[in-house]
C-alpha cells in the first residue's frame, strides 16, 4: 500500500513539478521578452475565450486523474480484509495502549507478523489522538466514544516509527512508539512470552461477573436477545430500523442500550457506562465477536422475539 | 450631537482648490452620499446583509440541533414534552402581534403620525418585554425541575409516544437541554438588544427625529424585529413540538 | 476619454497641499476619524504590531526546532506559542490585512465614492479589532492558549485549563470587525459607484474584495456560534461536543471548518486583486481574460463554501462523504489555475516594469502556484491520509499564505504608498528585500515539504533526530525571511521623513480612479465625482510616465 501511495505520489509531483517549470519559464521568458524599452508599447488583448475553456478543461481533466487514483487507495485503505487479525487500540494523555486478542498488552509497541493482515480497533480515553504510521503511508484519528478502524499489512520485518498526530497536549510529541513486524515464527516467540489471556476470555469472564448471562442466555429464551451468532448480522430494532450488529453496535448497547431495543423486547437493560473500562468495553465486544459460532454444550437456540411485548412465552422468571 | 462622518470634528474642507458648498438638505443625509436615496437604499441593503449574518449565526446551532435529533430523537422528544405548549404558543402569539405593531410603526412614520410611531414603538417594546417574562417563568421552572444541564441535571421520565413509555438516556436528553438553553438563550438575548433598540427608536421617534422624507431607522430596525420574530418561529415547533401529537 | 482633476504634467508643487493627513493633526481627530484613509492607516499600524509579534512566535518556534530535543522551552510553553502564532496570524494579521488596509483605503477612491458606505462602522470596526487585539494580548501575558489555532474539542472544552473563553472572546470580537469591513464593502460597491462605473469596468481589486466581503458576512458568523459553543460548554458545562454526553466531537470540526476554510480565501483572494492590480500596471495593459479573472473570485467563493471537511479526511468522517469533499476540492483549483494563467497571458505583448511591486507579483505567482498544487496533493485522499497533519501540510499553507498573501500585500503596499503617504519608498532596498523574503522564504518552507513526507508530524515540541538537517535548514530560511520583512519595516518609516516627495497624482501613471486625485487625496477624494466612460485598464489611453516627463530620470 506504501508503494501505491508513493507512486500516486511520484506522479503528481511530475505534475506540479511540470506546471510549475511550465509557469515559472514563462513568467521568466516572457518578463524578459517583453520588458519595457524604448519606443515599445504594450498591445492590448482582451483575451480568448477558446483559451480559457481549454486551460479550465485540461487541468480539469488532470485533477480527475489524481481524484480518481487517490479515491481508489482511500477505498482500499477504508476496507479492511474481513480475515485480518483484530487487535485492540486505546489512545490516552500520552500513550498507546495496545491489547492482542490473544491478551498481549503492550504500551506504545504493536508487534505484528509480517505478511498478514492486522486491523486495528481504536478508541480514545480523552481527547482527539491519531495513529500514524508513515512507513506506511497510514494514519486514523481516535476519537473518545466510539471505534474508528484502520487496517495494514506489514511486507517488511523491521521497526517503524508510530506517532500521535492530532494535538493531544503537553506530551503529544512525546506520545510515540514502534511498530515491530517480525517474522513468524519471531512473532509466535514473542506471543508465548505472556501470560495473559486472551481478551475473549477476560470478556466472557465479564460477561458472567457484571450479570450480562443473566439476562443474555445461550440456552433459554432470556430477557434479554440471545447473542450467539449475532455478531455481524442485522439486527431488527423495535422502531422498525435494521441496523448491522458491528463493533461500534456492541459497544453502543452496552453503555447506551436503550438507543437501539431490539424488536419484541422490553427495555430493561441498565447501562454500564462508567462500570466499564475501555479494556474492558474491548474484552466484552471481542467476546461477543467469538460467540459467532456457538459454544460448545449450547443448544444453539437463536434469538425469537416474543409473541406479546408482556408476558414472553418459556422465560425463567429472575 | 450628531457624530457625523467628517474628520473628527474638523471642519470639512476638501482642498484648497475646492470649498464645499451644497443646497440645503434634510439634516439626516450625510455628507457621502450623493442623495437621500442613494443613502436609504445602502442602508437598507446593510441591514439586510447583517440579517443575514444572523441567520448564519443561528444557523450554526440549528445543524448542531439537526444532527443530535436525529441521532438522538426519543431523548430529543422526551425533553421536548418536559416543555410547556401553552407558554410556548403564548409567546409566539406575542411575537407574531409584535410584528404587526411593528409593521404599523413603520407605516405611521411613513404618514408622518409621530404620535402613533411612538405608541407603537412602545407596544412592541412591551410585547418583547412580555415574552421576555414569560421566557424568565419557564426558565425558573426549568432550574425547579432539574432541567438545567450541568451537575444539577436530572431526568427520569421517559418518552411518552402515544402511551406508550419508552426510557431515554438522560444524557442525551441533558443534551437536548443545553441546545435548548442555548438557542433560546441566544434568541432572549436578541430580543433584548431589540427592546433596547426600540426603546432608543421610541425616545428619538418621540423627539421628532422622524418624518416621511427620513424613517429609514423604523424601517430597517423593524426588519431586525421581523427576522427575531422567525428565528423564534422556527424554534418553537423545533424545541416544543417535538411527537407532541395527542 | 475624460481625464479629471489635476493636469498631466504639473509642475511639482513645493508649498504643502490640504490632505486627508494633514487635515487635522490631533489624537482626537485621528481616533474618531470616519475617513477610510485614516482608518486605513490606522489599521495599517494595528495590524503590522501584530504581525510583528505573531513573526516573534514563529522565531520562537523555528529556534525550539533547531534542536530535536526539546530544551529552549517546556512541552506546555511550546504549545502555547505555535498556538499563540497561529491564532494571532490567522486572526489578527492575515484575515484583516489587505481587505481593512489596502481595501479600506482603495476601495471608495476605485469606484469614486467620497467615502464607505458607513463610515462610522468603518471606525467601529477598528475598534473592534482594537479590543479583541488588546484581550488577546492579555490571553498572551497571562499564559496564553495552548490549544492549537484550531482549538478541537475535547481537548478545548475538557482538558485544557488555558484560557479559552478569553481568548475566544477575542477572536469573537475580531469576527464582527471582519463581518462589519465585509458588510460596508459590498454595500458600497453596490450603491456607490461613480457614475458610468458599470461593473464590467471595475477594476479586479474592487470584485476580489466583493468576493471576499461576500464569504465574510456569510462564513465568520459560524466560527462565532462555534466559539459560542464552546465557551458555554467550558462555562456551564453544557455538554454539546461531549462524548460521555452523546455529543460528538466531530460536529465541532464541522462548524469549525466551515468557517475556516472559506477564511483561507479571505485571505487570499484580495491578495490576487492585487496582484491583478501590479500586474496591469507593471505590463501596461489590461490584464488578459478581465472577465473570466472577475468571475474567478466570485466563483472561489462559492466553492470555497463546498469544500471544508478536506480538513478532516482522516478525521473519523466516513468514505463516501470524504471522496465527495476530496472531489469538490479539486473544483476550487480551476478558478485558481485560471487566474494564474491569466497573469501569465498578460505578460505576452506587455511592456513590463521590474518595478518592486511587479516583483511581489512575480514572486506571488510562482509561489501560489507551488501552494496551490501542493493544495492538489492534499485534496488527493491517498495521499492526504499520509501528509495531513504533518509538516506537509504546514508548508502548503504557508506557501499561499506567506508566499501568497503576504507577498501580494507587500506588493500593493509598495505600489500604493506613494499614493497613501506622499512620499516613495526607496527603490533598491526595496528590490533587495523582496529577494530576501523571495530566498527567505523557499529556505525556509520547501524543506518542510521534505519533512512532511517524511513522516515528521506538525505541532511536535520534539522530534526524531532525523528530521533534524531540514529543521536546521527551515530555521536558516527564516532567519534570512525575518530580515526580509524587518527592512521594509525600517524602509517604510524612513521614507516618511526622508522619502522622495511624489508631488503628482499618477506616479506609476496607472489606470484606475483613485490616480486621479492627488498623492495623498484630499479628505472626501474627489474634487468633483467622476463621470466614467472608459473600460478598466485602459493602458492605451495612458501615456507612459517616460513619455509624459521626456527626460526625466
Amino acid at each position: 500500500m506504501a508503494g501505491q501511495v508513493d507512486a500516486l505520489y511520484i506522479y503528481l509531483l511530475l505534475v506540479s513539478g511540470f506546471m510549475t517549470a511550465l509557469i515559472f519559464l514563462s513568467v521568466l521568458v516572457l518578463a524578459i521578452k517583453y520588458r519595457r524599452s524604448a519606443g515599445h508599447h504594450a498591445k492590448p488583448i482582451e483575451g480568448s475565450t477558446l483559451l480559457e475553456i481549454t486551460w479550465s478543461i485540461i487541468p480539469l481533466m488532470v485533477m480527475m486523474t489524481f481524484f480518481v487514483w487517490g479515491a481508489v487507495i482511500y477505498f482500499q485503505e477504508r476496507t479492511p480484509p474481513a480475515d485480518a487479525t483484530e487487535v485492540y487500540v486505546v489512545a490516552k494523555q500520552w500513550m498507546w495502549k495496545i491489547e492482542h486478542m490473544e491478551g498481549q498488552r503492550e504500551i506504545n509497541e504493536l508487534h505484528v507478523p509480517v505478511g498478514q493482515n492486522i486491523k486495528l480497533i481504536m478508541t480514545s480515553q480523552d481527547v482527539i489522538h491519531s495513529f500514524y504510521v508513515p512507513a506506511f503511508r497510514l494514519k486514523q484519528d481516535v476519537l473518545p466514544g466510539r471505534y474508528t478502524t484502520l487496517w495494514f499489512k506489514a511486507t517488511k520485518p523491521g521497526r517503524y516509527h508510530l506517532f500521535c498526530a492530532e494535538y493531544c497536549g503537553t506530551q503529544h510529541s512525546g506520545m510515540g512508539g514502534d511498530i515491530v513486524v517480525m517474522e513468524p515464527q519471531e512473532y509466535a516467540q514473542w506471543m508465548a512470552g505472556g501470560p495473559t489471556a486472551p481478551l475473549q476470555d477476560t470478556g466472557k469472564q465479564l460477561f458472567s461477573t457484571l450479570g450480562c448471562a443473566t439476562c443474555h442466555r445461550f440456552d433459554v429464551q432470556g430477557r434479554g436477545p440471545n447473542l450467539l451468532g449475532v455478531y455481524s448480522k442485522p439486527v431488527l430494532l423495535e422502531d422498525g430500523r435494521t441496523v448491522i450488529a458491528d463493533e461500534n453496535y456492541v459497544r453502543e448497547s452496552i453503555l447506551n442500550p436503550t438507543a437501539k431495543i431490539v424488536n419484541g423486547f422490553k427495555p430493561v437493560m441498565p447501562t454500564f457506562q462508567g462500570i466499564v473500562s475501555e479494556e474492558q468495553l474491548n474484552a466484552l465486544v471481542a467476546y461477543v465477536k467469538s460467540l459467532a459460532q456457538p459454544p460448545p454444550g449450547t443448544a444453539g437456540l437463536q434469538s425469537q422475539p416474543v409473541a406479546s411485548p408482556a408476558q414472553p412465552q418459556n422465560m425463567q422468571v429472575q | 450631537m450628531r457624530f457625523q462622518p467628517g474628520n473628527g470634528g474638523i471642519p470639512v474642507q476638501n482642498s484648497e482648490a475646492v470649498t464645499v458648498e451644497h443646497e440645503a438638505h434634510n439634516p439626516a443625509l450625510l455628507h457621502h452620499f450623493a442623495d437621500a436615496q442613494q443613502q436609504k437604499n445602502a442602508a437598507s441593503l446593510g441591514m439586510w446583509l447583517f440579517l443575514v449574518t444572523e441567520i448564519m449565526f443561528f444557523g450554526g446551532m440549528f445543524c448542531a440541533y439537526l444532527v443530535y435529533r436525529l441521532n438522538h430523537f426519543n431523548a430529543f422528544a422526551a425533553g421536548s414534552q418536559q416543555l410547556s405548549i401553552l407558554l410556548g404558543a403564548t409567546n409566539t402569539a406575542v411575537l407574531i402581534i409584535s410584528s404587526v405593531t411593528v409593521v404599523l410603526a413603520v407605516k405611521a412614520a411613513e404618514a408622518g403620525k409621530r404620535k402613533v410611531l411612538v405608541g407603537y414603538l412602545v407596544v412592541t417594546v412591551l410585547l418583547g418585554m412580555t415574552f421576555l417574562v414569560i421566557k424568565g417563568f419557564e426558565y425558573r421552572e426549568k432550574f425547579e425541575k432539574h432541567l438545567v444541564p450541568g451537575p444539577t441535571f436530572q431526568f427520569t421520565d421517559t418518552f411518552d409516544d402515544n402511551g406508550k413509555q419508552i426510557p431515554v438516556n438522560p444524557k442525551e436528553t441533558e443534551l437536548f437541554f443545553s441546545l435548548y438553553f442555548a438557542m433560546t438563550g441566544m434568541h432572549a438575548l436578541h430580543m433584548i438588544i431589540g427592546c433596547g433598540l426600540f426603546s432608543v427608536l421610541a425616545i428619538l421617534a418621540w423627539k421628532g427625529h422622524y418624518t416621511p422624507g427620513y424613517y429609514t431607522p423604523v424601517e430597517n430596525a423593524g426588519l431586525y424585529w421581523h427576522l427575531v420574530d422567525i428565528i423564534w418561529i422556527y424554534l418553537f415547533p423545533l424545541l416544543y413540538l417535538i411527537s407532541r401529537h395527542s | 476619454m475624460a481625464t479629471i482633476g489635476i493636469p498631466a504634467n504639473q509642475a511639482p508643487v513645493s508649498a504643502p497641499k490640504l490632505n486627508y493627513l494633514n487635515n487635522g493633526h490631533t489624537l482626537k481627530s485621528w481616533l474618531l476619524t470616519t475617513d477610510h484613509k485614516r482608518i486605513a492607516i490606522l489599521y495599517l499600524i494595528s495590524v503590522t504590531f501584530f504581525f510583528f509579534i505573531g513573526g516573534f512566535f514563529a522565531m520562537l518556534i523555528r529556534l525550539e526546532l533547531l534542536t530535536p530535543q526539546g530544551d529552549l522551552m517546556q512541552a506546555d510553553t511550546y504549545n502555547k506559542v505555535f498556538t499563540m502564532h497561529g491564532m494571532i496570524m490567522v486572526f489578527f494579521f492575515l484575515i484583516p490585512v489587505v481587505p481593512a488596509v489596502l481595501g479600506n483605503f482603495l476601495v471608495p477612491l476605485m469606484i469614486g465614492a467620497k467615502d464607505l458606505a458607513f463610515p462610522r462602522i468603518n471606525l467601529l470596526s477598528w475598534y473592534l479589532y482594537i479590543v479583541g487585539g488588546v484581550l488577546m494580548s492579555h490571553v498572551m501575558l497571562t499564559g496564553g492558549v495552548d490549544t492549537g489555532w484550531t482549538f478541537y474539542t475535547p481537548f478545548s472544552t475538557d482538558y485544557t485549563n488555558t484560557k479559552i473563553v478569553e481568548a475566544g472572546l477575542a477572536v469573537f470580537i475580531a469576527g464582527f470587525s471582519s463581518i462589519f469591513t465585509g458588510l460596508n464593502f459590498i454595500v458600497t460597491i453596490h450603491r456607490m459607484r461613480a457614475p458610468g462605473l458599470t461593473w464590467d469596468r471595475l477594476p479586479l481589486f474592487i470584485w476580489a474584495n466583493y468576493a471576499t466581503s461576500l464569504i465574510m458576512i456569510l462564513g465568520t458568523p459560524v466560527v462565532a456560534i462555534t466559539i459560542v459553543l464552546v465557551a458555554v460548554e467550558r462555562l456551564f458545562h453544557l455538554g454539546i461536543f461531549d462524548p460521555r454526553l452523546g455529543g460528538d466531537p466531530l460536529l465541532f470540526q464541522h462548524l469549525f471548518w466551515f468557517y475556516s476554510h472559506p477564511a483561507v480565501y479571505i485571505m487570499i483572494l484580495p491578495s490576487m486583486g492585487v496582484v491583478s492590480e501590479l500586474i496591469a500596471c507593471s505590463a501596461r495593459k489590461r490584464i488578459f481574460g478581465y472577465k473570466f479573472v472577475a468571475l474567478s473570485s466570485v466563483a472561489i467563493a462559492v466553492f470555497g463554501f463546498l469544500v471544508w471537511a478536506h480538513h478532516m479526511f482522516v478525521a473519523g468522517i466516513s468514505l463516501y462523504a470524504a471522496m465527495i469533499f476530496s472531489f469538490l476540492s479539486f473544483s476550487v483549483g480551476v478558478p485558481s489555475a485560471v487566474k494564474v494563467f491569466n497573469w501569465t497571458a498578460t505578460l505576452y505583448k506587455g511592456s513590463i516594469s521590474y518595478a518592486t511591486p511587479m516583483l511581489y507579483a512575480f514572486g506571488f505567482i510562482g509561489l501560489f502556484t507551488m501552494g496551490g498544487l501542493t493544495g492538489l496533493m492534499l485534496a488527493t485522499i491517498g495521499i492526504d491520509v499520509h501528509v495531513t497533519d504533518t509538516y506537509f501540510v504546514v508548508a502548503h499553507f504557508h506557501y499561499v499564505m506567506v508566499g501568497g498573501v503576504l507577498m501580494g500585500y507587500l506588493g500593493g503596499l509598495h505600489f500604493w504608498w506613494p499614493k497613501m503617504t506622499g512620499r516613495m519608498y526607496p527603490e533598491a532596498w526595496a528590490k533587495l528585500s523582496a529577494l530576501l523574503v523571495f530566498v527567505g522564504f523557499n529556505l525556509t518552507f520547501f524543506p518542510q515539504f521534505i519533512l512532511g513526507y517524511l513522516g515528521m508530524p506538525r505541532r511536535y515540541w520534539q522530534y526524531p533526530p532525523e528530521f533534524q538537517t531540514l529543521n536546521v535548514m527551515s530555521t536558516a530560511g527564516a532567519s534570512i525571511l525575518a530580515a526580509g520583512y524587518l527592512l521594509p519595516m525600517i524602509y517604510f518609516v524612513w521614507s516618511l521623513r526622508y522619502g522622495k516627495i511624489v508631488t503628482e497624482p499618477n506616479p506609476w501613471a496607472a489606470a484606475g480612479l483613485e490616480w486621479k486625485t492627488s498623492s495623498p487625496p484630499p479628505t472626501f477624494n474627489f474634487d468633483e465625482t467622476p463621470v466614467v466612460t472608459w473600460e478598466a485598464y485602459n493602458y492605451d489611453e495612458i501615456p507612459a510616465w517616460e513619455r509624459r516627463h521626456p527626460g526625466a530620470k
